[in-house]
This record gives structure tokens, sequence and C-alpha cells, in this order.
């Protein structure tokens, strides 16, 4: 399956922090066919360094999506039987409008003088684009850890628009280790002196900083367990240790790679904005409680958490469904059982198809 | 004078393999709301949910029943019934269901009266351990009995609440709780008779007592 990603342009939107976007433009894929009724629809929406392919071979660069393994035919989002659209997010680097877009006024990037973005206004986005395709509801939305926030988001925002949502791995307000991390990577970005105030595009970019906040970020999505399966102690290309500081194990080289490999898809501002969008999102902000929170939602929800996630923890995704109990909700819980930390849902999908082939076979009948 | 030995009574229709199941679906009423305790894969509850039009939820504790609930289309979370309950607000169902497994709970007290805060009947079936094998097992083999109604050891039961028909009588008076309806079970046969003697399981439909 070749994919092309295409981009729709709003004159303008409205962003939380009271200022308003214009144009704004959003690239997304689809995939499979919307039928009559416009009733199969579902949105897939990525994680923090995702975007909008996420599934089939991308006609530009020949590589699958992110989700290819749960997105396709006979797959968990079955694109026999489901419409599914993935769309990059407000502030990212692959098509959307973010930091790395020209600023219409100036003619220049935007840079640092990007409006500072929330979850909601991704979200916001995205149902511009639901409304363009004429979707009235959607039958389900889904994602993991920031993907799976804006699930929630779209279930608390606009109830009357989703029949289902399946946030995955993760929460619905950053514990204070979760933006600690965070905050680390958007240091060691500020930190590269290449990053200069965020006016790099017509210069070197801050692949330092980069590099390293992503290597950071690579270690909280794995598990003990998977780095130890991974890499052990192994040494790389040597016998014995080098007594020098190039790499002498296979993780630091498997990091290094990770890092470098980032720097050239990713932009350091977007990293810096979609961070903090995430630091910011508290769907009990305004509401009181999470129960409050969810006082509003109509769908029906199918929350999963992964037994060595210690990013995104059991806990968290625990705290989601004991308020939608609170609000007598309809939820579907398990956590999986994995070792791959928060990256099993991306890569341990077996049971995880499962679970949502079934889910959204039920939510698809009931709503016929 | 002996006692009579009371004549067995005409067969109860199996649902799924199991006579409570039928007296269950039976006593469900169509298109109602109503949450399982310890609904294992959820069978009971796509029954329910196919045959009756019931919105069906459920909580089970083990993952691997969970994911064959969900992957069945069936609403379940796992979790532990003897918390469980806590978050739902009063009277959010209509029936909550503890099919054999209220010997099984820690608090089986509070997770009866939890049961008639959040839903507005209970119905529980529990297997009768006063049931004459038991106690003939017990009485003879000194040993705690191992039947086909309890096949386990005593040192790996999950049975860690054990009673008997008359138990449960007695502690539903003392609850103050409202026997709506009962059914005793023998080899998927009704018993009328002696109850805490002769039925292997007990069904019940009971009401709070302001109901």
């Amino acid at each position: 399956m070749i994919v092309e990603s295409n981009v729709v342009r709003f004159d303008c939107m409205p962003l939380d922090n009271g200022a308003t976007l214009a144009p704004v433009e959003t690239a997304y894929e689809t995939y499979g066919e919307l039928n009559a009724r416009k009733s199969n629809a579902i949105l897939i929406l990525h994680a923090f360094s995702g975007d909008a392919h996420a599934a089939g071979i991308s006609h530009e660069t020949g590589k699958p999506g992110w989700w290819d393994n749960m997105v396709g035919p006979g797959k968990a989002f079955d694109t026999n039987r489901y419409f599914v659209i993935c769309a990059n997010v407000l502030g990212g680097c692959r098509g959307s409008t973010g930091p790395s877009s020209v600023n219409p006024a100036t003619g220049c990037p935007y840079a640092m003088t990007f409006p500072v973005i929330t979850i909601g206004d991704m979200v916001r986005l995205q149902k511009m684009l639901i409304d363009w395709f004429g979707i009235e509801r959607l039958l389900s939305v889904s994602g993991g850890s920031m993907g799976g926030m804006q699930a929630l988001e779209w279930a608390v925002s606009y109830p009357d628009r989703v029949k289902s949502a399946i946030p995955i791995a993760c929460t619905t307000r950053h514990s204070a280790q979760q933006i600690a991390f965070n905050e680390v990577g958007r240091q060691a970005i500020m930190a590269d002196p290449d990053w200069s105030g965020g006016n790099y595009y017509a210069q070197r970019p801050p692949a330092r900083g980069l590099a390293v906040a992503r290597m950071v970020g690579h270690i909280t999505y794995m598990s003990d367990d998977s780095m130890r399966e991974k890499f052990g102690r192994r040494l790389r290309g040597k016998e014995n240790f080098g007594y020098a500081f190039d790499v002498d194990f296979e993780v630091e080289s498997y990091l290094r790679y990770r890092g470098s490999e980032f720097v050239n898809r990713f932009d350091a501002n977007s990293y810096l904005y979609i961070t903090k969008a995430m630091d910011y999102f508290d769907l009990v902000n305004g509401h009181g409680s999470l129960a409050a929170a969810f006082e509003a939602a109509r769908a029906r929800f199918l929350v999963i958490s992964f037994s060595s996630d210690w990013l995104y923890p059991s806990y968290q995704s625990q705290e989601i469904v004991r308020a939608l109990r609170a609000r007598n909700c309809d939820v579907a819980y398990v956590e999986l059982q994995s070792n791959y930390g928060h990256d099993a849902f991306l890569v341990d999908v077996a049971e995880q198809t499962d679970l949502i082939r079934g889910f959204l076979a039920s939510t698809y009948e009931k709503a016929q | 004078m002996t006692a009579q030995i009371p004549k067995p009574q005409a067969f109860v229709r199996e649902l799924l393999g199991r006579s409570d199941y039928a007296i269950i679906g039976e006593i469900v009423e169509p298109g109602t709301k109503v949450l399982d305790l310890g609904c294992g894969d959820g069978d009971l509850l796509q029954w329910l949910a196919e045959n009756k039009g019931v919105d069906a939820r459920g909580v089970e504790i083990a993952s691997a029943k969970v994911q064959r609930a969900i992957a069945r289309g069936v609403s379940v979370y796992q979790g532990d019934i003897d918390e469980g309950l806590a978050d739902y607000p009063d009277g959010a169902f209509d029936y909550i269901i503890l099919s054999q497994t209220l010997q099984e709970t820690h608090h089986p007290q509070k997770v009866l009266r939890e049961m008639l805060r959040v839903g507005r009947r209970a119905i529980v079936a529990f297997p009768n351990f006063g049931h004459w094998r038991m106690r003939v097992a017990l009485l003879l083999g000194g040993r705690a009995p191992i039947t086909t109604l309890f096949p386990h050891s005593w040192y790996d039961s999950p049975n860690i609440h054990i009673l008997t028909v008359q138990d449960f009588e007695e502690l539903v008076e003392l609850e103050g709780i409202r026997v709506e309806r009962r059914y005793f079970l023998s080899g998927g046969r009704k018993v009328n008779l002696r109850p805490n003697l002769l039925a292997e399981t007990a069904v019940y439909l009971v009401s709070g007592a302001t109901l």
C-alpha cells in the first residue's frame, strides 16, 4: 500500500493562549474508504515524535508508517472495514504548521515567535480536519502516549463527535517525573550554542542538543528488562574496554545512532513546543476532579496500559478508568504484560490487536 | 420415621453449560444495565447483551480473561472485586451479578453491601458448603473436603469464605436485605426441599431494604 500525505489549509484558528494562528495547515494521510454514511471513520493520533504517516509505504520516503503493524487490511484498525485518518499535530514539523513554518507576516520561520500551543489546540485543528471531511461522528479516536492524551481530549471536548476512544499508555496529566524528563530534553536543546535562541533555520541546527534530548527520550521508552535483553553489557565492535570516551557499550552506540538519526527528521523547536504542550495537558484543570472532567464524555472507552511502562505507569491509566467508572461510563481496561516498556504500544501488538479489533467491531455494530 | 427423599425436580435448562447461568439469564430483564463481578471471559455478559439487549459490563482480575472478554466486544475492566465497586455512583446498575465468587472475596459482607449500593438488585450465586457430600466428606474423611463443587486442596483454594445456604440466609437477615427470589440447584435440577443439605448451588435475587 503506497500512500501519500496531503495538506489542508485553514484561514485561521484560535488557540488556548488567546492568540490566533493564520493560516494554519495540517498534513494528513488516509487509509481505506469512507462509507456513504461516513460512519466508519477512525482518527489515529500520533505520539510525540510521530507524523501523519501511520501506515503503508510512504510514496515520498519508501518507509512504512509508525503504526503499520496496527493499521491496514485485516489489522487491528482494519482498512477493509474502516476509513482511517492520521494527521501531523499542530506544532509539528512533518507538514503541519509549527515553529519551522514560515510566518506570513515576516516571511521568516516562526521559530520562538510561534505561539505556545496545547493538546487542546492540536485536537481543535484535528476537529477542523474532521469537519472538512464532513464527518459528523468518528467511530473512534485512538493513540498511544501523547496520542492517548489527544484521544482523551477529544472525548471530553467534543463528546458528540466520537463514539469511542482508545487511549493507550497515557495519562490525564504529566507527573513531576514526566515533566522532568521533558525538561532535560528541552535544556539539552537550549544549551546547544547552535540553538541560537531558536533562530537556526538559516544555519546549522542544534543537532547535538536535539540528539541528547532524543537519547534521554529513548531510555524512558524502554524498560530495564528490554535494555538488558537488547544490549546487556555487550561491547560494540571490541573485545576490551577502549579506556577512552568513544563508544564502548552497545547501548551507547544505539543511543548515539538514535539521536543522530532523529536530527534528520525532527525540528528542535518542535521538540520544545510539543513537549511543553504535553506538560501543560491537564484534564482535571478547570473541572475540580477527573470524574467531573469526564462529565460530558459520551464515548465508549478502551484503556490499555503495559506492565513494564514506567514512563506512563499503569496507575495513570487506572486513574482514567476509575474516573470513568465514577461517571458510570462504558469502559474496558486491561494491563497487558510486556517487557518493552512504553514502546510496547508500538512494537508488542499481538494482544493489543485482538483487544482493539473486538472493541471496534462491537462499537461499529452497536452504531449501525 | 425415615426422612422422605424428595423426588428430583425437572432439569433446569442450561445456559453456556451452566444451570446457574440459566437462572440468571431468566432473572435479568431485557434492556437493563448489568455489572458482572468476576465475569471471567465475559461469556454470560455477551449472551445477555445479544439475547436481552442488556448494557453489559464486567470486572475480572485475570488479565487473560479480561483480554478475551474485550476481544469479544464486552466492556470488562481488570480489577479487584473487593475494591472495584467503590468508584461507582449509587444505583448505577439494575443488576450486579456475583456468580460463584462471593466465597472468593476478602470481605463478602462489604461486597454485598456495595453491590446493593451500586445496583438496584443483586444476583448472587454460590456453591453450598452445606451440601451433604461436603458434610460426609468432612465427617468421614476428617479433612477439608475435596468435591466437584470444591475441587481445590485447602492450601491452594481460592475459596476463602466458604458458606452454606443457611449462612447466607442469616447474613441477608442480619443486613436487612430483601430476598426477592431464591433458587436451589443440584446436578442441573431444581431442589425444593432442604436446600441447605441438598443444593449444590444457590442463586439469590436480592435487593436493598429500602427498595
